[in-house]
């Protein structure tokens, strides 16, 4: 048709696998999942407990609430505890594949590093790193491409947070530096 | 007509440069969050309401919801160019939305979609116009006990009508409740599950956990699958725009079926996505040649789209008049309204008639220039996707941390979101649903206080919950609806026990 040549096409040349070996199957998530959901209930369900979970003259206590709430909690995670582990279909349900965990970690590593950058170089210069370093990297974009992008980004992010919009966002040294 | 004269009033108040301009950019930023893999409607409005913290209400909620306009239109886009639904409730538009691109007639399917979506937010903000204030005066006469039957109501009605496992609806719910009891208890004063750590003494913020779930989660979700794309090019002229205005009359039925599913659902915990596909499924099954569907017919983009905007729209009706939101993303206008210092709930119609006027009023513009917007800048909004995602991603998780930083300056917020978006990725994967935990967690501490204050009223009885007819038969329905699943059941058994009996 006539739109043989307005066609948007974009590869994904790093794209995971389709056939790739399993990391870990849904079963074992969601078994996993459940005893934390469990422990987590049982935790806070002993700190309500701990701060009164009764019944007071003029209705509950500050920690009734909460404390059923962890009761529910619980039951409901054993339930699908117990649904999970008598669900064999599940273990043959591929939670994520080697190729797909590399992908996401791809994307959580970075963004891990790039939090913790924050905490010491303010969120512009990190998010500077960050664009750059992801394009370039992860994205193979050239690398002046990435450079340019993440500068045009992080003076762009400045600009409308600092200047127009006077919300007030961690800075670093380099800011120190220019003195803003 | 009260309404109409308030709604004029709505409109003066919208009429400057300054709000004008905020709601173009709003429509302009929704589009983009739209059109974009890995963002969609809650996501983008979550992110950018750090933008709108220095702002006055009325101009923050007005550019707000126009990035929600925004972002409904623009999941057509790609739903019909490139047969990838933006967000849930576009699935249903690729079913003929994608064949007619196919076919060469991309510019008619997308301005059906635009048309359409139009059409059904029309159809809902009349509605909003004229019952949300009904209800709002009605729901003046709620005291604290009415007010936690329908926080119950709400809760119930998506543990008994939701079509995820039960036990996973409770856990997302469960922990939501929990989450929002973190912090300094309001009645008490005393502090819950802190244990002695600073940061949570505040409690554990709405907004930062919808950003983590929603945001990082999503671009998380997003990398695992092959990002390649094909898709058409179009543009859009004004004489295929007159042809398919030309031909909607003839599908009134289907608009008009559309938009009552979609109202309907969105007013209730439904929610868009089940309107969308009622939308379809419907309008196939009344057609007089269903055969034809799915193969590029234009009536089969008419049909989810009104009724995913009516539900869209519409959700935010009891949001407005009751404090309740009907969608997620309703549920995150509602966090910014706190964030503004505005209540949300009946006394806001009262209290705030410029603020509530004014978004009402914002709505009927929004639609009618987004609707211009999408319409004109379709060709650049779809070259968006040329953009590599190795460059869009960084940039997403740079606007999360910013969103997640400003809305209390506090970098454990940051860190919280993170540990969110991680909860969220493996929460979508097992299958638990993250709607009733959102819900939840905004809700948490109004209906506590809701329950606290009836059983503080009542002297401790809970028979207060069934004192009067209104709260009692919110109440009984609020239970019927939660045990549902299993009332179902057993009428099922018992049916098919007496048809084995009678044979």
């Amino acid at each position: 048709m006539a739109f043989a040549d307005s066609e948007i096409v974009v590869e994904d040349p790093q794209a995971p696998a389709d056939v790739s070996a399993s990391v870990t199957s849904a079963r074992t998530v969601e078994i996993v999942v459940y005893v934390v959901l469990v422990a987590l209930a049982l935790l806070l369900g002993f700190d309500n407990w701990r701060s009164g979970a009764g019944w007071a003259k003029d209705g509950p206590q500050s920690g009734y609430l909460p404390f059923y709430l962890c009761v529910i909690l619980a039951a409901a995670s054993l339930y699908g505890l117990g649904k999970a582990i008598a669900t064999r279909e599940l273990g043959a349900k591929t939670f994520v594949t080697r190729d797909q965990l590399r992908r996401v970690m791809q994307v959580f590593v970075p963004t891990f590093v790039f939090v913790a950058l924050t905490q010491w170089l303010g969120i512009y210069v990190a998010s500077l790193l960050l664009v750059a370093g992801f394009m370039r990297i992860i994205g193979r974009i050239a690398w002046w491409k990435s450079l340019v992008t993440s500068l045009v980004f992080a003076l762009v992010m400045f600009v409308t947070f600092e200047v127009a919009f006077d919300v007030i966002m961690p800075k670093g040294p380099i800011e120190a530096f220019f003195g803003v | 007509m009260e309404a109409i004269t308030l709604l004029l009033h709505g409109f003066a108040v919208l009429l400057t440069w300054k709000t004008l301009a905020l709601m173009l950019v709003g429509l302009l930023l929704g589009i983009f969050v739209g059109v974009l893999p890995g963002l969609g409607g809650p996501n983008g409005v979550a992110i950018l309401l750090p933008l709108t913290f220095t702002m006055d209400p009325t101009s923050a909620i007005v550019m707000l919801s126009c990035i929600y306009w925004g972002a409904l239109f623009g999941g057509a886009i790609t739903s019909i160019l490139f047969n990838i639904p933006g967000e849930a409730w576009s699935v249903a538009t690729t079913f003929d939305g994608y064949p007619m691109a196919q076919q060469g007639e991309a510019a008619e399917a997308l301005t059906a979609a635009f048309t359409s979506s139009f059409i059904g937010s029309l159809v809902a903000v009349l509605l909003i116009t004229f019952l949300a204030p009904r209800i709002a005066s009605f729901a003046l006469r709620f005291g604290p006990p009415e007010f936690f039957a329908v926080y119950l109501l709400t809760f119930c009605s998506f543990v008994g009508l939701g079509r995820e496992d039960k036990h996973k609806t409770i856990i997302s719910m469960t922990l939501g409740l929990l989450l929002a009891a973190v912090g300094m208890d309001t009645v008490s004063g005393r502090l819950r599950m802190t244990f002695g750590f600073d940061p949570l003494m505040r409690g554990v913020n709405f907004l930062v956990a919808v950003i983590g779930l929603f945001g990082i989660s999503e671009i998380l979700l997003t990398m695992e699958e092959r990002l390649a794309l094909r898709g058409h090019a179009a543009s859009i002229s004004l004489r295929v725009v007159l042809r398919v205005w030309r031909e909607l009359p003839r599908y009134w039925v289907t608009l008009l079926r559309s938009s009552a599913i979609g109202c309907w659902l969105g007013i209730t915990p439904g929610g868009a996505i089940a309107a969308s596909f009622m939308g379809y499924n419907l309008a196939k099954r009344f057609s007089k040649h269903p055969e034809t569907f799915g193969k590029g017919r234009i009536e089969g983009v008419f049909a989810p789209e009104t009724a995913a905007h009516a539900s869209g729209t519409s959700a935010l009706l009891p949001m407005l008049a009751l404090g309740i939101p009907g969608s997620g993303t309703a549920a995150i206008l509602l966090g910014g309204l706190m964030v503004w210092g505005l209540n949300p709930g009946p006394l806001l119609f009262i209290e705030h008639k410029d603020f509530v006027w004014g978004l009402i009023a914002s709505m009927y513009l929004g639609n009618i220039v987004g609707l211009v917007i999408v319409l004109t800048t379709v060709p650049i909004f779809a070259s968006i996707l040329r953009i590599p995602f190795a460059a869009v991603a960084p940039m997403i998780v740079v606007s999360c941390a910013i969103g997640a930083f400003a809305i209390q300056n506090a970098m454990f917020d940051v860190w919280l979101m993170l540990l969110f978006g991680v909860v969220g990725y493996v929460f979508k994967k097992i299958g638990v649903p993250l709607a009733p935990f959102t819900l939840a967690l905004v809700l948490g501490n109004r209906s506590e206080d809701a329950f606290r204050l009836s059983m503080i009223g009542a002297g401790g009885d809970m028979a207060v919950f069934w004192s009067n007819g209104l709260v009692g038969s919110i109440t009984t329905l609020a239970l019927t609806l939660l045990l549902w699943p299993v009332l179902g059941g057993l009428f099922k058994s018992v049916g098919v026990r007496r048809r084995e009996v009678g044979s």
